[in-house]
């Protein structure tokens, strides 16, 4: 915005205002309904959903998920997008940083005088841009599985099979989420890469009964499933021998 | 303006006299209208402050302004209930990490009204992230940060950072599995930074991994540093709105007094 931009809008602008109405008690008038009804929201809300409190904290389990409040499920959900090592400071900082330092310069990036936003398309469409984004993300980490689960595609074998072959495959997959195995291996794009080897292809390199074995008999740190009950073990087992 | 009645049918004698002609006698109502005014002017001789009232309440605002401007006096509205229910809520809470959970037990389950003044500073928080996230928005796309409201464009980006920052910080207060290992998870994401992160999580954590001050440090951010901070930054905030004006409509164009666009005769 050049000198007489400047002038030109602050003489519109204390023609608009001339015009215009005293703040009290219009403005106020206004404001303080808003008021109203954003104590009767949190009011509601309140009544309605409660406060609840979960178990004490402890750090001594291995097995709880956090999960942020819901208006950082979009970073959360940057960072469980972004799936390379290398890749994972530009979703925990790099991503958020640049759009934080962008919004502080955004004044002094845009400094046309024109502000209708249907004359802005560049600032208009990014700022919807954003916006659906992050209504995107925040939907996809809402709707997030938690780390207990295993999210893979089912074997076209199994799919054609059906009935009871799929059910064990599914009850199988449920059993191996649940049972800690992604904390040391990985099963496709789910778990972390060792200390275990990865199970993507185990059927491969594994008959059956050597998947049987090694549950039961493990080399450690690998702890024994042998006192799982005898129907979940099976269908782990047979979970683990359609990786393939 | 007096509200003027028509008069009930009552004989001549029964109707009210007109006051006779002189000084008035003073009622018990002048008495207290006297009493306030000398008040108010008791505190404005000692502190000049009627002059910023007045600039304050009675600038005017353009016209055209909808309620897509109600929304910053709102989300500053949801940050005062914060502030309410917070002092309630600080009035129990022990943040020691042998306590808090026990305390935040007692606020849910024993205290009178406990669960509701924590349900309203848990869900008020949300609102005002929302009302923080509207009111961003209007000023975005009405193109309300230019020239010559750039500064308060950026104050009110710290007041958003800032909101975000307390959401952080108080989500360990309860001390529930959630709020414990949600920030042990925020912490660590802080402490991948670059050059500030480890220094950051030294500052967060007050030592360097989670311990017994942990929590304090967290509550003390909580309540008294960031609150303070925003409660500043708000100030700051105001002050530049009522100086500078509240934008109107961007398609909204003055219209000139159609006699000023006479020719003179």
């Amino acid at each position: 915005m050049n000198r007489q931009e400047k002038e030109a809008y602050l003489r519109e602008y204390a023609q608009l205002k001339a015009q215009g109405k005293p703040f009290f008690p219009y403005a106020v008038a206004k404001d303080s309904i808003m008021a109203v009804v954003v104590m009767a929201v949190i009011i509601t809300l309140s009544i309605v959903l409660g406060a609840e409190l979960g178990p004490k904290a402890d750090p001594t389990t291995t097995t709880y998920v956090p999960r942020p409040e819901w208006y950082f499920y979009f970073l959360f959900e940057l960072l469980r997008i972004i799936k390379p090592d290398y890749l994972v400071p530009l979703a925990t900082l790099g991503i958020p940083t640049v759009c934080l330092i962008i919004l502080f310069l955004l004044p002094f990036i845009d400094r046309g005088p024109e502000r209708r936003p249907e004359r802005r398309p560049i600032a208009t469409a990014t700022g919807i841009f954003v916006i659906c984004a992050m209504a995107y993300l925040t939907y996809l980490g809402a709707n997030a599985g938690s780390p207990t689960q295993i999210e893979i595609e089912t074997p076209a074998a199994v799919q054609q099979a059906g009935g009871k072959t799929l059910a064990q495959y599914n009850a199988g997959k449920a059993v191996v989420a649940q049972s800690g195995c992604l904390a040391c291996h990985k099963i496709g794009e789910n778990g972390n890469d060792g200390p275990g080897p990865p199970l993507t292809d185990i059927a491969n390199r594994l008959p059956e009964q050597a998947i049987a074995r090694t549950l039961i008999n493990p080399t450690a740190p690998m702890p024994s499933f042998k006192d799982l009950p005898q129907d979940k073990f099976n269908n782990m087992v047979a979970f683990l021998s359609t990786l393939k | 303006m007096k509200l003027k009645l028509p008069a009930p049918p009552l004989p001549d004698s029964l109707k009210p006299q007109p006051r006779p002609p002189g000084e008035k006698r003073p009622g018990a109502l002048d008495g207290a209208k006297e009493a306030g005014i000398s008040a108010v002017d008791w505190v404005d001789e000692r502190t000049s402050l009627s002059g910023a009232a007045r600039w304050m309440m009675f600038r005017k605002v353009p016209k055209g302004t909808n309620w897509f401007y109600t929304l910053g006096s709102a989300a500053m509205f949801a940050f005062l209930n914060q502030a309410v229910t917070g002092v309630f809520l600080a009035m129990y809470y022990d943040p020691s990490p042998t306590n808090a959970y026990e305390s935040a037990r007692y606020i849910t389950n024993e205290a009178f009204l406990g669960e509701f003044v924590r349900g309203m500073h848990k869900w008020g928080s949300s609102v005002m992230v929302i009302l923080v996230f509207l009111h961003m928005g209007r000023t975005f796309f009405f193109g309300a940060y230019k020239y010559p409201r750039e500064l308060n464009w950026v104050i009110g980006g710290v007041l958003l950072v800032l909101t975000m920052l307390m959401s952080f910080t108080g989500y360990l207060l309860p001390f529930d599995q959630r709020s414990y290992w949600a920030t042990i998870v925020g912490v660590n994401i802080n402490g991948t930074g670059p050059l500030v992160g480890p220094y950051l999580n030294d500052f967060l954590l007050a030592g360097p991994e989670f311990s017994a001050t942990t929590l304090s440090r967290f509550y003390a951010i909580h309540m008294l540093l960031v609150p303070g901070l925003i409660a500043a930054m708000i100030g700051a905030h105001l002050y530049l709105v009522a100086k500078l004006g509240t934008t109107a409509p961007p398609w909204l164009k003055a219209e000139s007094d159609p006699e000023l666009r006479k020719e003179p005769k």
